[in-house]
């Protein structure tokens, strides 16, 4: 896919996603209320609108080629850096998902601290091809770090899914103290 | 004025007692790390440590609660510089040069410059704090929802050269932020308002760390992983040298932006004694501004030292301004300065007019407070720039896993909802796929910053005056600074009309093509 197609495609896309806020904001009323002032959709009706007239605005320079994206014909993605790209997007879209589960069989998660070490090791080894020393000391300290920052000190409780009753010993012994 | 000193002199020997002067130290220190934790800012620092102070004095516990406040001031720059991840809202706009001077082996300029630049903006601060807190609380007494939707305006005129020549998609960027700002529910009726397929993650809005960690976080990843793999996996995160010789010299080019700073720092004062405003469009206004005032503002974005300057000087100078309506009047300018408030109820104390007179060591010992919290967070700051820089040496698919993982947390932590995890990195891939094709990022995410203060100044001016739009004129502050909105605003997009009249346009399509 070119530079210019891209446009093109993103251009259409902001166009539909714009229109889909004008409808979604025409949900309360865009105009004057009496009594009330202007209605709870209007704000954004009216930004969405002013949205859909600049992707016009974009279209309308790509159709006249205006602009150096709207000329460029060379390729979106130089060969050989789509990979890593999308390897990166997914692995972090998995993590995501193993965090708190996507719903599907019940499937509870593995929560932050089963995630993200997965998500490390995946990272160090596959993609940056590490040894198991750094890749494992890695994938120990960050979570621990995380946990000791976030639930020890700060109290934000990170979710831990189906790994929740084994933190049980750790706060029994971090409230004891 | 003599009188003013004296009282200033007590305070000093209030501020430097050894218990005051180990909480400002250890407050700094904290700040620093909070503020420089992608997700936490200086509200979360002063709420989850405000119980602790009740172990001390009062005196002694504002000033560690204001040390916290002015650390994490300094503190914030520090992961938008280091990471691309702004460490709060006060930071967003440090991010825009800032990692760029990282990326570029000029990471120690960057952090050196907010450094300087915040103890310039937070001591010019502290002394117009002193001399003229009464008077300025009144001016800003009389700012109503018109001045404030003015000065909104104003903003977003300034950033609308942000984005470089393309106006179209810069509207757009400004347009979908303020729309995002938007979700969750109406202001003023209560009833949910853009829940996107009815998703109940939608209802308590969007988080704007959702937005910016998601483009700056996730999207700068990405980006820097096509980078990587462009270079054959050899480039790091940043190349970055550090030595005592590189800091003089850094700080002896940063007298140079001596303008900035000036601009800076007043301008973030005076919006930060706004109440309700705060320090993020301080900073923001003073970047766009720096921008508007420089003579290569095409560097802009780009790694300019004083879009760094400008908003590091306004966010500190914004945070000491916010603390005045609090102390003078009892009415908190930010949301930090809210739980300070809160802190002095607790303790006995009752902010306003009369606490000046009532408890005169509490406040002028706060005040010296914030003299020495400036050189000591300066101080640690300077000192820990080898650390900082010794993270960004690490190889970049050991610090890139990491980075990301402290995205994952920091989206997480504000709101405390997986839905907001995924919208991040929805985000982020459509961020990175929008700068691929030059769409600006930056002012979507001014937006959304700036877009819970702006709609209900405008639809309360709007209310008050019948729905009249000329209420914006009539007012003598928010009439002369809409007039400079406008013009601002509207001078850029003519710009290029004028060109494309002029021949000017031709010449431009044939260049690019």
């Amino acid at each position: 896919m070119t530079v210019r197609t891209a446009e093109l495609l993103m251009g259409l896309a902001m166009a539909v996603l714009s229109g889909y806020f004008m409808w979604k904001s025409a949900e309360l009323p865009i105009m004057w209320v009496q009594g009330v002032g202007p209605g709870g959709g209007a704000w954004p009706f009216w930004l969405s609108l002013v949205m859909l007239l600049s992707t016009l605005w974009i279209l309308f320079n790509w159709a006249f080629r205006i602009g150096a994206i709207a000329n460029n014909e060379e390729p979106l993605f130089e060969a050989g850096m789509f990979t890593p790209v999308a390897l990166v997007a997914l692995a972090l879209t998995g993590c995501i998902a193993l965090i708190e589960g996507i719903g599907i069989g019940g499937f509870k998660g593995i929560g932050f601290y089963g995630a993200l070490p997965l998500f490390i090791i995946f990272y160090l080894k596959v993609i940056g091809s590490h040894t198991w020393v750094s890749t494992l000391t890695t994938a120990i300290v960050v979570p621990v770090l995380t946990f000791v920052f976030f639930e020890v000190l700060l109290q934000i409780s990170l979710p831990k899914g189906m790994t929740e009753p084994l933190f049980l010993p750790i706060y029994a012994f971090i409230y004891s103290l | 004025m003599m009188e003013i000193i004296t009282l200033l002199g007590h305070g000093f020997v209030v501020a430097l007692q050894p218990l005051n002067l180990v909480l400002i130290i250890v407050g700094c220190a904290v700040g620093l790390f909070i503020g420089a934790m992608p997700g936490l800012g200086s509200v979360n620092g002063v709420a989850i440590l405000l119980p602790l102070t009740f172990l001390v004095p009062p005196d002694g516990a504002i000033i560690f609660l204001c040390a916290i406040y002015y650390g994490a001031m300094y503190g914030g720059a520090i992961s938008s510089i280091m990471l691309g991840i702004p460490g709060a809202s006060t930071a967003v706009a440090t991010t825009f040069d800032g990692r760029p001077l990282a990326k570029q082996g000029l990471a120690d300029k960057a952090l050196t410059a907010a450094a300087v630049a915040s103890f310039v903006g937070g001591s010019i601060s502290v002394v117009l704090f002193t001399f003229f807190a009464p008077p300025l609380a009144h001016v800003a007494l009389t700012f109503g929802s018109q001045e404030t939707f003015a000065l909104m305006l104003l903003a977003f005129a300034t950033f609308v050269g942000l984005g470089g020549d393309d106006i179209a998609k810069t509207i757009f960027s400004i347009c979908i932020g303020l729309v995002l700002a938007a979700v969750g529910l109406d202001i003023i009726t209560g009833r949910p308002r853009l829940i996107f397929g009815d998703i109940s993650g939608f209802m308590h809005g969007i988080n704007f760390l959702v937005l910016a960690i998601g483009i700056y976080g996730i999207g700068e990843m990405l980006w820097t992983v096509e980078e990587n793999a462009k270079a054959g996996g050899k480039s790091m995160l940043s190349e970055a040298v550090i030595t005592v010789d590189r800091i003089k010299n850094n700080v002896i080019e940063l007298i140079g932006t001596w303008k900035t700073m000036l601009m800076g720092s007043f301008l973030g004062y005076f919006v930060g004694i706004l109440p309700a405003a705060g320090a993020t469009p301080g900073s923001l206004m003073a970047y766009g501004f720096a921008k508007q005032m420089s003579k290569h503002p095409e560097t802009f974005g780009k790694g300019n030292v004083e879009g760094v300057v400008a908003p590091e000087a306004a966010n500190n100078a914004a945070s000491t301004g916010s603390m005045l309506p609090m102390m003078t009047l009892g009415i908190p300018g930010s949301p930090t300065t809210a739980i300070l408030l809160g802190g002095m109820v607790i303790w006995g104390l009752e902010p306003g007019p009369r606490l000046f007179t009532s408890n005169p060591d509490f406040v002028w010992g706060l005040i010296a407070s914030l003299y020495v919290a400036n050189v000591f967070a300066l101080i640690l700051n300077i000192l820990f720039i080898p650390a900082f820089i010794w993270v960004l040496k690490l190889p970049f698919t050991i610090l890139a896993p990491i980075i990301l993982t402290l995205c994952l947390v920091g989206g997480y932590a504000p709101t405390q909802d997986m839905h907001d995890v995924w919208l991040m990195l929805i985000f982020g891939l459509v961020g990175y796929l929008m700068r691929k094709l030059d769409y600006p990022v930056a002012p979507a995410v001014l937006a959304i910053v700036l877009g819970p203060l702006t709609e209900p100044a405008l639809r309360q001016s709007l209310l008050i005056s019948g729905g009249d739009p000329m209420t914006f004129f009539y007012r003598p502050y928010s009439g002369p600074i809409m007039v400079i909105a406008l013009i601002l605003l509207f001078l850029p997009a003519l710009f290029p009309l004028y060109r494309m009249v002029t021949g000017g346009g031709k010449k431009k399509a044939s260049d690019s093509a």
